[in-house]
């Protein structure tokens, strides 16, 4: 597996910095480099597309209804002729902000729990890795549903009918999300933790929160970044189901999962009208996906060929 | 083996009870309860409503209602439908078989596909097979099941008019015949999960194979003079599906998730597509229910690939 690839450019490369040397291996990835470019566009429309696609999401026009796509709607209208491109484009940021958010807690909670698993050396860390297994056996739909049937209506009185169910369902996704990161986390702090250089930090006398947070979870954040993006694409998804199943944002928000709920019954007249958001769906959570292909190239040096 | 077993099944009954014990305190925590209706139904004396709720004991602490919660549910009185005016436990007998028919052709589906592709794959790495594979695996796990189910339903159904896209629980055929509608009314369904799941655990077949391959015993295999056929299902396959039955097990979660979108689309009569109409229309003992067959399942599966990994492996049995 070794001889062939290292032999000869190592011997006489230049030396690089780490994220240096990460970047020109991530750039050896081609899908995963087209990826980025990819969602960097989808990320720019979406920010900057309110700015320039004037269209209000909620203009009924219902004589310019079920149109496919043309100059004046390029993607078409739906069945009250509202414009698809004007919704997509407010719905891919809520779809987006979702991914990232839900990644946020599923990072957050999981480097948590693992780090505590992986540096305890007693009964706490056999309790929190029997609690991400539990948590790894959840059935995760069914519970995400329990869970947005339940709290649904108390939040929305909280936080207003957008906010409410955005909290909860970033709480709700990234809170089921977080035992891969956990697993992970700790089985790298299990072996880090051995190595000379958090013994010397040790013997300095680092106390253990400072060998943690200097020592050891720099050298951690390889696989977490890698299973951070991964879990961005998995959140979207989760969020789109939701919405496709009726049950996630309110009607009024067009999330992409929720344009398509409307769309469902409309297959035969207007194919258009579910084709476009489920091809952003599609084109950000295969080019998340490639993107943590390449982030798997670039910072997990064993993985590399 | 039997011991293995055994002790499997034990630690599966902890787990069981964990779940429970999440779904019970996460409908505790809920605001409201399925009284609270009844509270404000002018047609119902508040009396009357005191009384069901000292009846059904939902004044009581907690732990005490969880206790009575769960010797019900073991003696199988699983509650009463509100919506659908029957009991909770028949109405999704009913509906369970539905379920599990998808669910199990679309695994033996993947299975099928996933095994060859993967082992094929691993034994020719990086070659142009095994870059069409995995390119294929990729968008496979990145298209979500909503979307292929549309997408399904528009090539097949819509534009081809090849297969039924509503999925029927009773046929109007008879003998042969409604074995083909059976067939063909699954086709979809099958194909939707069965290729989400497909993609998955081709790139788990292939990297296992690949870590086992090269492997001295192996090239000892080789050496000995068998054939390459003779090698990869005998002495490598073996030994690769060890690590793919975890990753499988693993993944059931996100079957059953896949299954509720699933019955959802093409209107299948299943749990899944309960549980939304029970979410929906806010029939409380139903969802409980169904949340907790679905964890039963996820159990089950799980204690199944145990099993299946002791009798793969026999050191672990002896652990």
């Amino acid at each position: 597996m070794a001889g062939s690839t290292l032999a000869f450019p190592s011997a006489e490369r230049r030396a690089y910095s780490p994220w240096r040397e990460a970047w020109r291996r991530y750039r050896r990835h081609r899908p995963a480099t087209v990826s980025a470019a990819l969602l960097l566009v989808l990320i720019v429309a979406v920010v900057i597309g309110p700015f320039v696609w004037r269209i209000p999401i909620n203009e009924i026009d219902v004589v310019a209804g079920m149109q496919g796509p043309s100059l004046a709607h390029p993607f078409g209208t739906d069945d009250l002729g509202q414009d698809i491109l004007a919704r997509m484009i407010y719905g891919g940021r809520i779809s987006l902000a979702v991914g990232l958010a839900a990644m946020m807690v599923s990072v957050f909670v999981g480097t948590l729990i693992g780090a505590l698993a992986g540096m305890s050396r007693g009964w706490l860390g056999y309790g929190l890795m029997w609690l991400t297994d539990l948590f790894l056996s959840l059935p995760q739909l069914p519970l995400l549903l329990l869970l947005i049937y339940l709290f649904r209506d108390g939040l929305k009185a909280a936080f207003g009918p957008e906010g409410g169910i955005f909290i909860l369902i970033v709480l709700v996704i990234g809170g089921l999300r977080w035992m891969p990161v956990a697993r992970l986390v700790r089985a790298q702090f299990l072996s880090l933790r051995e190595k000379e250089f958090v013994e010397a930090a040790r013997a300095l006398g680092a106390s253990p929160l400072r060998q943690v947070v200097r020592h050891i979870l720099p050298n951690a954040v390889g696989p977490v970044i890698i299973a951070g993006t991964i879990d961005v694409a998995a959140a979207i998804i989760a969020e789109s189901t939701l919405s496709f199943l009726g049950l996630g944002f309110p009607p009024d928000t067009p999330t992409w999962g929720r344009i398509l709920f409307d769309a469902k019954d409309f297959l035969d007249i207007g194919p258009h009208w579910a084709l476009f958001p489920g091809g952003a769906i599609f084109i950000a959570v295969v080019s998340i996906n490639f993107i943590g292909d390449g982030l798997r190239d670039a910072l997990d040096a064993r993985r590399v060929i | 083996m039997s011991q293995y077993v055994l002790r499997r099944l034990l630690i599966a009954v902890p787990s069981l009870l964990g779940i429970s014990l999440i779904l019970f305190i996460v409908l505790a925590l809920a605001p409201g309860d399925p009284f609270s209706e009844l509270a404000t139904n002018p047609n119902v004396p508040p009396e009357v409503a005191a009384a069901l709720r000292a009846k059904f004991g939902l004044d009581d602490p907690i732990y005490i209602r969880y206790l009575r919660w769960i010797a019900a549910m073991a003696q199988g009185d699983w509650g009463f439908s509100f919506v659908s005016r029957m009991n909770v436990d028949t109405l999704i007998l009913q509906r369970l078989p539905a379920t599990l028919y998808v669910i199990g052709s679309s695994q033996i589906l993947a299975l099928l596909i996933a095994i060859p592709v993967g082992v094929y794959a691993a034994t020719r790495p990086y070659s142009v097979f095994d870059q069409i594979a995995n390119t294929f695996a990729f968008i496979g796990f990145s298209l979500p099941t909503f979307f292929t189910g549309l997408l399904f339903i528009l090539i097949f159904s819509v534009t081809l008019d090849w297969l039924p896209f509503v999925y029927s629980g009773d046929i109007k055929a008879t003998g042969f015949r409604w074995v083909i509608e059976q067939i063909r009314q699954a086709i979809m369904p099958v194909m939707v999960l069965g290729l989400f799941q497909a993609a998955s655990m081709t790139r788990f077949v292939r990297s296992a194979m690949l870590d086992v391959i090269r492997l001295d015993y192996v090239t000892t295999a080789r050496a000995k003079g068998l054939g390459q056929t003779k090698v990869i299902v005998k002495h490598a396959m073996r030994n690769a599906m060890i690590p793919v039955v975890t990753l499988i097990a693993l993944q059931m979660p996100a079957v059953f998730g896949g299954a509720i979108v699933t019955e959802q689309i093409f209107r299948i009569p299943g749990i899944g597509s309960l549980l939304i109409s029970s979410i929906l229309s806010n029939d409380t003992p139903v969802v409980m229910a169904v949340a907790f067959v679905f964890a039963c399942l996820v159990v089950l599966f799980n204690l199944i690939a145990d099993i299946l990994y002791g009798w793969l492996d026999p050191r672990i049995s002896f652990r």
